[in-house]
């Protein structure tokens, strides 16, 4: 049983009031709050051992840099990859697919190729394809959902064939919560000969992942959405494609020698880290994983459910709400629209009781017109939410619908 | 302190359930597509403007938040029947409404209904929906033939 009071307490932002009500934070999709050793580790580092890494022979830099790495050790155990040379810090999730695409797909994807995603997607997991696409002359291929915001399994089979170079599948919907059944996709994508990139932007907080026993052979995600800090993410890669892919971005830290004629490149992970990295951000983002290693997914999935099915209960029960997203396998969100009350109307009513939640699009566009809906209001939760923060929104919801009966 | 019914104004509520001029006019000699992105609103407005350089008929169609919809039904409403010329003015006075401070009063002999907007004063994110449709109605009168945004 996890106590909710506790680990309410390490979240400093938690205790405040908006408009004079207590806050309720239902906007974790869009981003976590922070807990208190995340925002020390990062104020830590800039009090006492802010200096750049890899270069230094002070103090200073020998601490940055073993911070540094550090953070990388503890990522690389908590998503089991088999060493930190597979383990790349990037800006975040969506910086993570631009280096692939423009590395190993620049290097591998040409005219008459395909990339297969799916109609969940959301923008970071598109676009960059798309340009891809335009850019090699090759196709991109959508691979459709269900009412219920679910995979079609038997269609996105249908759309594999040994055309297909890389599938590229969220883990978890940010605008759904669909968990998608990512061991068969990454099964049946390897049985034609694909790549596969899992997107777990929304999925690394919320479900264990364990990239050796998945075999995906790009595994991507942001701190921001796991109590660490925004800025810094990491994509995690095997380290023989790693290896053959071409550098991203040139600079520092990415080099071993460089002349006017030319340049070697340094080795992974560093390979794919020109510049001075987000060092503080690292730091933060290896303490959030201690954070979630110390309270253990078990704990996290037990709550996250129970509170989700608390949530889903209440939506089924209020008249003249429509669930967008009803998937068997899902978890954290609640996606839905009110019958008169349009989602940024809504989002601006239950904002003065002190109610977080997010009205859009949710930067997955292709999810709203699949639902035919131009946006919608979604409640996200995480292991900080209560039940009676569910219950104050389902007040300020009915509050809305008086407003415009 | 500031009452949602402040924004949420009966007659805001009154005009996004029964929007005024809404549809496509069957003669129009300007219109033009509104569309912020971010929110999904949609406007297209259309205008007709008559040889006397008179706004004889004006509407407008889409989708978007009660803000947006009200604001568009208002400003079709106050703008029909008018001169084109006086519009740049018109134009001006919203927008300097719901820009202003929030303890200047609204001109409310020269805004008239319109003056029931100037609550997303106290919305800086609401904001856009209010001006889009008047962002929209510019393009058109100017044939720009850009989509308007407000964002």
């Amino acid at each position: 049983m996890m106590d909710i009071a506790k680990i309410r307490a390490d979240f400093p932002i938690l205790s405040q009031q908006i408009y004079g009500k207590e806050l309720a934070y239902l906007d974790n999709a869009a981003t976590t709050q922070k807990p208190q050793c995340v925002i020390d580790a990062i104020s830590h580092y800039y009090a006492f051992d802010n200096a750049n890494v890899h270069r230094g022979v002070h103090a200073l830099s020998e601490r940055a840099t073993a911070e540094y790495e550090g953070a990388r050790k503890i990522i690389a155990g908590f998503f089991n990859a088999r060493s930190e040379r597979e383990v790349i810090f990037t800006r975040g999730t969506t910086e993570a697919i631009n280096l692939i695409a423009s590395s190993w797909g620049g290097a591998n994807i040409r005219s008459g190729d395909e990339v297969l995603i799916t109609h969940m997607e959301h923008h970071s997991n598109i676009v960059p394809w798309q340009m891809l696409c335009e850019h090699v002359g090759a196709t991109l291929k959508v691979a459709p959902i269900n009412d219920a915001g679910e995979l079609i399994m038997h269609e996105f089979e249908a759309l594999l064939s040994e055309r297909t170079k890389l599938v590229g599948v969220v883990h978890m919907s940010n605008a759904l919560g669909t968990i998608n059944p990512i061991e068969a996709i990454i099964e049946k994508s390897h049985a034609v000969g694909a790549k596969v990139l899992i997107d777990g932007a929304q999925a690394a907080a919320h479900l264990a992942v364990d990239v050796q026993a998945l075999d995906c052979d790009f595994y991507v995600t942001s701190a921001h959405k796991m109590y660490g800090p925004t800025g810094i993410g990491v994509l995690i890669g095997k380290e023989d494609i790693l290896e053959s892919m071409p550098p991203y971005q040139g600079g520092g830290d990415m080099i071993r020698m460089v002349t006017f004629e030319k340049t070697e490149y340094n080795d992974l992970p560093y390979k794919f880290e020109a510049g001075t990295p987000h060092i503080s951000g690292a730091n933060g983002f290896g303490k959030a994983i201690e954070y979630i290693q110390n309270i253990g997914f078990e704990a996290i999935s037990t709550r996250e459910k129970e509170l989700l099915a608390y949530a889903t209960s209440k939506a089924e029960a209020f008249d003249g709400l429509r669930q967008i997203g009803t998937a068997r396998e899902k978890a954290c969100v609640l996606s839905f629209v009110l019958d008169s009350v349009h989602p940024h109307d809504l989002g601006t009513i239950v904002d003065r009781d002190g109610i977080a939640i997010r009205a859009g699009h949710h930067c997955a566009m292709p999810v709203m017109q699949f639902f035919k809906v131009p946006a919608t209001a979604r409640a996200s939760f995480s292991i900080y939410n209560t039940e009676a923060e569910v219950d104050a929104l389902f007040v300020a919801l009915k509050k809305a619908q008086d407003i415009f009966a | 302190m500031f009452d949602l019914r402040d924004l949420y104004m009966q007659v805001i509520v009154d005009h996004n359930k029964a929007p005024r001029n809404f549809g496509v006019l069957k003669e129009y000699n300007h219109d033009a597509d509104g569309y912020n992105p971010l929110c999904g609103d949609k406007l297209h407005v259309y205008v007709h403007v008559n040889d006397d350089e008179i706004i004889e008929d004006i509407s407008f169609e889409g989708e978007g938040c009660a803000i947006s919809v009200a604001s568009a039904s208002l400003m079709t409403e106050t703008l029909k029947g008018k001169p084109i010329a006086d519009f740049p003015d018109s134009f001006e006075r919203f927008q300097h409404m719901v820009t202003s401070d929030i303890n200047e009063e609204p001109d409310e002999e020269k805004l008239g209904k319109l003056a029931v907007l100037a609550g997303v004063r106290e919305f800086p994110s609401r904001i856009k929906c209010a001006v889009l449709c008047w962002h929209t109605l510019k393009s058109a009168v100017e044939d720009s033939h850009e989509i308007a945004k407000t964002e």
